[in-house]
């Protein structure tokens, strides 16, 4: 399958091992990668923010890369910028009153999946040790992000493929469907009531005493890796593809 | 000030105003701490209870399904549905009354308690006459309002603010609650412990009086149904049935959108409300009544149709679904910032995820500080979840920002920091190689980190983020440079 | 413009863009099979669960156990219609009031008695409801409401498994109350306990034959 990478911009930009971990494991599965240089981002901040006609360009940028018959299906290291692909992108078309937009970014949407989403629907990976040669030999925690959970319903999708890679263990995290504060601009505008909310995550967190928090969104693991680091507490964050890409040869390390 | 057209949907009034912006707001509620930990407490609870008894029914997604259908229904046909409830009320004895806001409804209401000659009124709980400010404007006009809900009951005795729909006293606990009781009920007896069901004693003995005494009655109404002209009210304590029952007048006042079309619809409806609300698998009681009944009840029935900024929300083609709340409370039980800062920090009667829409629907997103409302969520979408009519709250916040930022794109004569991050943003992520462009300066993030590579203090807006979060250094190459290396020298 | 005029007119012009709704899907339960045991079985869980007192009887059994429910009242009411059978084993002591059309007694005097016995129209198994809606077996509202012993009869013939089998068999015009054990409020720290202004205890009496 031709399988077309949309990085993020925050993986782009801050997390590029993620991208390259993604990459990693479809190559590992055979599949080929292309990465559609024209993307930036989804737009979702701009949307979120409010700012319409600023996110226009944005999500016509996103919507003229990936309309195309270069790939088979497009997948995002991302809950939340899938989410935003699929349902904002038609909501601001319509919006803005562009319905030939919105027609295209519904195809679009329809071809993109997150990283979960992929693997265990259109991939089939049942278990990452077997499958993926995934190896991680360290005990992490888990914390689904909102957009995948909710948005998206991923359901275990993501936990389910960490519980299977080699050498883990998974402790649950209490409270885990609450969320970590982060919300974009909301961690700006709203930075009181974000921190209270990152106060309690990181708290579930560390209760656990595992050694990382892992998750399928960087910006959420930025939050809480941010908080943590602040905080000097022991737990890191770390990216679902990174501990699916590792493997006994070449283990990621905290 | 907005020109009001005669005809034209208009901005509501009374108690839906944010009076100083939400983030502000939210600052103080969050130092409370005793506060904080009744919240938690309290919404914990019920999260629980309601997970549990909404999983005992096979048939959730479709009651959901059916509930906002029908409420979809209703809001497309209000004006039919509403002169059809008018003819079936009144043909059984009702009297209809129709008021534009909430100082007319005021007014209604006043002058029919005068016409009675009473000077006290028993209420029930309603979260209409409390937008309206309805109580307030009574003692105003010599008329003593009391409350009977025990919730509203605490709230008024202790001089508060209601902060929840559904459990206006949410904020407090048992023990801040036996001691207003302590203060303000001089019956009581001085030994009173805060065991909630001493607390409910006590209120059963200071209210009886009231109830059997009471020659006018306040309610709001849970659901009124078009092709019978029924009105139905939901509730616990009994209070509901005796100020609905025994007083010779009882004045209802309804917001306009709560008219359902059939009678067959309340099926729906009384299996979504309760699961919500209060977790139970039923309500102890509902009362349904349909005008006057001869020997059963009060003689005369009244109800006011309050718009108050209804046909305002109505006319959002993107956020009228908001007008399809059943007012159950599930959504503020859920959400992570309610949870944090209670109600107060919403300034309106209507607080939590479903008020930081419904409130700015209502007035205007221009009104007072309305407008801090729909950014007073992470977007976690707890509360789309958990609606039993399936409002979706997020994408309607999403919507009211977009409102918020276009009307002060109007009066800002200097664009603000966050306007000039996102014009510039707008640049920035518009074109592949734009950001491949910026991305070219990582090296220099890297700089503005400190030994450990961490920034821990950013200018600005971003200072929020640095409040509390450390950033990672950025890295030396971007994905995009090490793809164009990597996957494209080959 | 009168303010109803306006109203309309308002809602009119909010709805310019015509909106038309889906027609409501209705793929939610509206009957079911249940064995008469089973229903009972539910229906009685339910009840205890809302701390109502529950008596699984034979109509035969009907005035020995309404005498056993109230025996600690000085006075009962019932409505006027109600089989006067039900009451004939209650002990001479306890005074016997009837509230009729043409002789209703006053919300003082139902302040005053003890308890009140009642039938009931149709109960909901799944969720423990029961509905009385004003026949002469179960009297106007505020004989229901202002004792504060309430023990109900509930004939197992009316009791169904759900709700929207339940609505079949009501006249919503009726003035209607549905009851879901005994008073009680989730306003302190939204924790449930029973017995606020409605009656404090609910007695059912669930009858077979009847």
């Amino acid at each position: 399958m031709r399988i077309a990478l949309f990085a993020t911009c925050i993986v782009d930009a801050m997390y590029p091992e993620t991208a390259k971990s993604t990459v990693k494991i479809l190559e590992r599965l055979g599949h080929e990668v292309v990465f559609p240089k024209a993307q930036a981002c989804c737009g979702q901040m701009h949307i979120n923010s409010g700012y319409m006609p600023e996110a226009l360009p944005v999500v016509e940028n996103h919507i003229n890369a990936f309309d195309t018959d270069d790939y088979d299906v497009a997948v995002a290291p991302s809950g939340s910028c899938v989410a935003s692909v699929k349902h904002q992108h038609p909501i601001l078309a319509e919006r803005l009153g562009k319905p030939e937009l919105k027609e295209r970014a519904i195809a679009v949407g329809k071809r993109t999946y997150e990283l979960s989403q992929l693997l265990v629907d259109v991939l089939g990976i049942t278990n990452a040790a077997e499958q993926l040669g995934s190896y991680f030999p360290d005990t992490i925690t888990y914390h689904p992000s909102c957009h995948g959970m909710r948005s998206l319903k991923l359901g275990d999708r993501q936990l389910d493929l960490l519980k299977t890679v080699g050498g883990i263990t998974v402790e649950e995290l209490p409270e885990a469907d609450q969320c970590c504060g982060f919300g974009g601009t909301f961690s700006i505008k709203n930075a009181d009531v974000s921190s209270a909310m990152l106060e309690d995550k990181m708290k579930n967190i560390c209760s656990t005493g595992a050694s990382a928090c892992a998750g399928g969104d960087a910006s959420c693991l930025m939050h809480i890796g941010g908080g943590l680091s602040r905080t000097g507490a022991k737990p890191k964050t770390l990216h679902l593809a990174d501990i699916l890409a590792s493997t006994m040869e070449e283990t990621v390390t905290l | 000030m907005t020109q009001v057209f005669l005809g034209m949907p208009a901005p509501g009034h009374g108690n839906l105003f944010e009076e100083e912006p939400f983030p502000q707001a939210a600052h103080r509620e969050l130092g409370n701490t005793q506060m904080r930990k009744n919240l938690r407490h309290a919404t914990h609870t019920i999260r629980d209870k309601r997970l549990k008894v909404v999983g005992e029914l096979p048939d959730w997604e479709q009651l959901r399904d059916a509930g906002a259908a029908i409420k979809n229904n209703a809001m497309a046909n209000l004006e039919e549905l509403l002169l059809q409830f008018e003819k079936n009320f009144i043909a059984r004895g009702g009297i209809v009354h129709w008021a534009r806001d909430a100082s007319e409804a005021n007014k209604i209401v006043t002058q029919l308690v005068k016409d009675t000659g009473s000077t006290e009124v028993v209420k029930v709980k309603s979260m209409a006459t409390q937008e309206i400010g309805l109580n307030e404007h009574l003692e105003t006009e010599g008329i003593s309002a009391f409350e009977t809900d025990l919730a509203e009951l605490i709230v008024q005795l202790g001089h508060d603010k209601p902060s929840h729909i559904l459990v206006p006293a949410i904020h407090k606990n048992r023990t801040q609650v036996r001691d207003i009781f302590l203060q303000e009920m001089p019956e009581v007896d001085p030994n009173l412990t805060d065991d909630p069901s001493k607390l409910a004693d006590a209120a059963r003995t200071h209210l009886r009086k009231k109830f059997l005494a009471a020659k006018v009655a306040i309610s709001g109404a849970n659901f009124a149904l078009a092709d019978t002209g029924t009105l139905g009210v939901v509730e616990s304590e009994g209070n509901g049935r005796m100020c609905l029952t025994l007083p010779e007048t009882l004045i209802t006042v309804m917001g306009i959108e709560k008219v359902l079309p059939q009678w067959e619809d309340l099926e729906v409806f009384m299996q979504l409300l309760p699961r919500s609300s209060t977790g139970e698998r039923m309500n102890p009681y509902t009362s349904l009544w349909t005008g006057a009944s001869a020997d059963d009840g009060p003689r005369n029935v009244h109800i006011v149709l309050l718009d108050n900024g209804r046909t305002r929300a109505l006319s959002d083609r993107f956020g009228r679904t908001a007008l399809n709340c059943i007012r159950c409370s599930a959504c503020m039980n859920v959400c992570p910032v309610y949870e944090r800062t209670g109600g107060h920090a919403y300034g309106s009667t209507y607080p939590g995820p479903i008020g930081a829409i419904l409130s700015p629907l209502m007035t205007g997103i221009e009104a007072e500080d309305n407008g801090s409302l729909p950014y007073a969520s992470s977007l976690c979408g707890a509360c789309y979840d958990a609606c039993p009519v399936k409002i979706n709250i997020p994408e309607i916040l999403v919507h009211l920002r977009g409102e918020d930022v276009d009307t002060k794109r109007e009066t800002h004569k200097i664009p603000t920091q966050m306007d000039l991050l996102m014009k510039g943003g707008s640049w920035a992520l518009g074109k592949g190689k734009n950001i491949g462009l910026l991305e070219k300066a990582l090296p220099l993030g890297r700089l503005m980190a400190g030994k450990d590579k961490k920034i821990k203090k950013l200018p600005g807006i971003a200072a929020g983020w640095t409040q509390s979060r450390d950033i990672p250094a950025p890295p030396n190459k971007s994905f995009r440079d090490w793809w164009s290396d990597q996957k494209e020298s080959k | 413009m009168s303010a109803k005029e306006e109203i309309l007119s308002r809602i009119r012009s909010a709805l310019s863009d015509a909106p038309v709704a889906e027609e409501t899907p209705r793929e939610y339960r509206t009957s079911s099979q249940m064995p008469e045991e089973e229903l009972i079985e539910l229906l009685v869980d339910r009840l205890i669960d809302y701390k109502a007192g529950v008596e699984v009887i034979n109509s035969a059994q009907i005035p020995e156990f309404v005498a056993a429910k109230l025996k600690d009242a000085n006075s009962v009411v019932y409505p006027h219609g109600l089989e006067q059978r039900w009451l004939s084993e209650l002990p001479t002591g306890i005074t016997q009031i009837p509230d009729a059309p043409g002789a209703r007694l006053s919300v003082a005097q139902l302040d005053a008695t003890s308890a009140v016995v009642t039938s009931s129209q149709v109960s909901i198994a799944e969720s423990g409801t029961i509905i009385l809606d004003g026949e002469p077996n179960q009297g106007r509202r505020a004989i229901s409401l202002v004792p504060d012993h309430h023990l109900c009869i509930v004939p197992v013939s009316s009791i169904v498994r759900l709700l929207p089998e339940a609505m079949v068999r009501l006249t919503i015009t009726r003035p209607l109350t549905w009851i879901s054990g005994p008073s009680a409020t989730s306003d302190i720290e939204l924790e449930r306990v029973e017995g606020v202004h409605g009656p404090r205890t609910l007695d059912v009496l669930l009858v077979r034959g009847l």
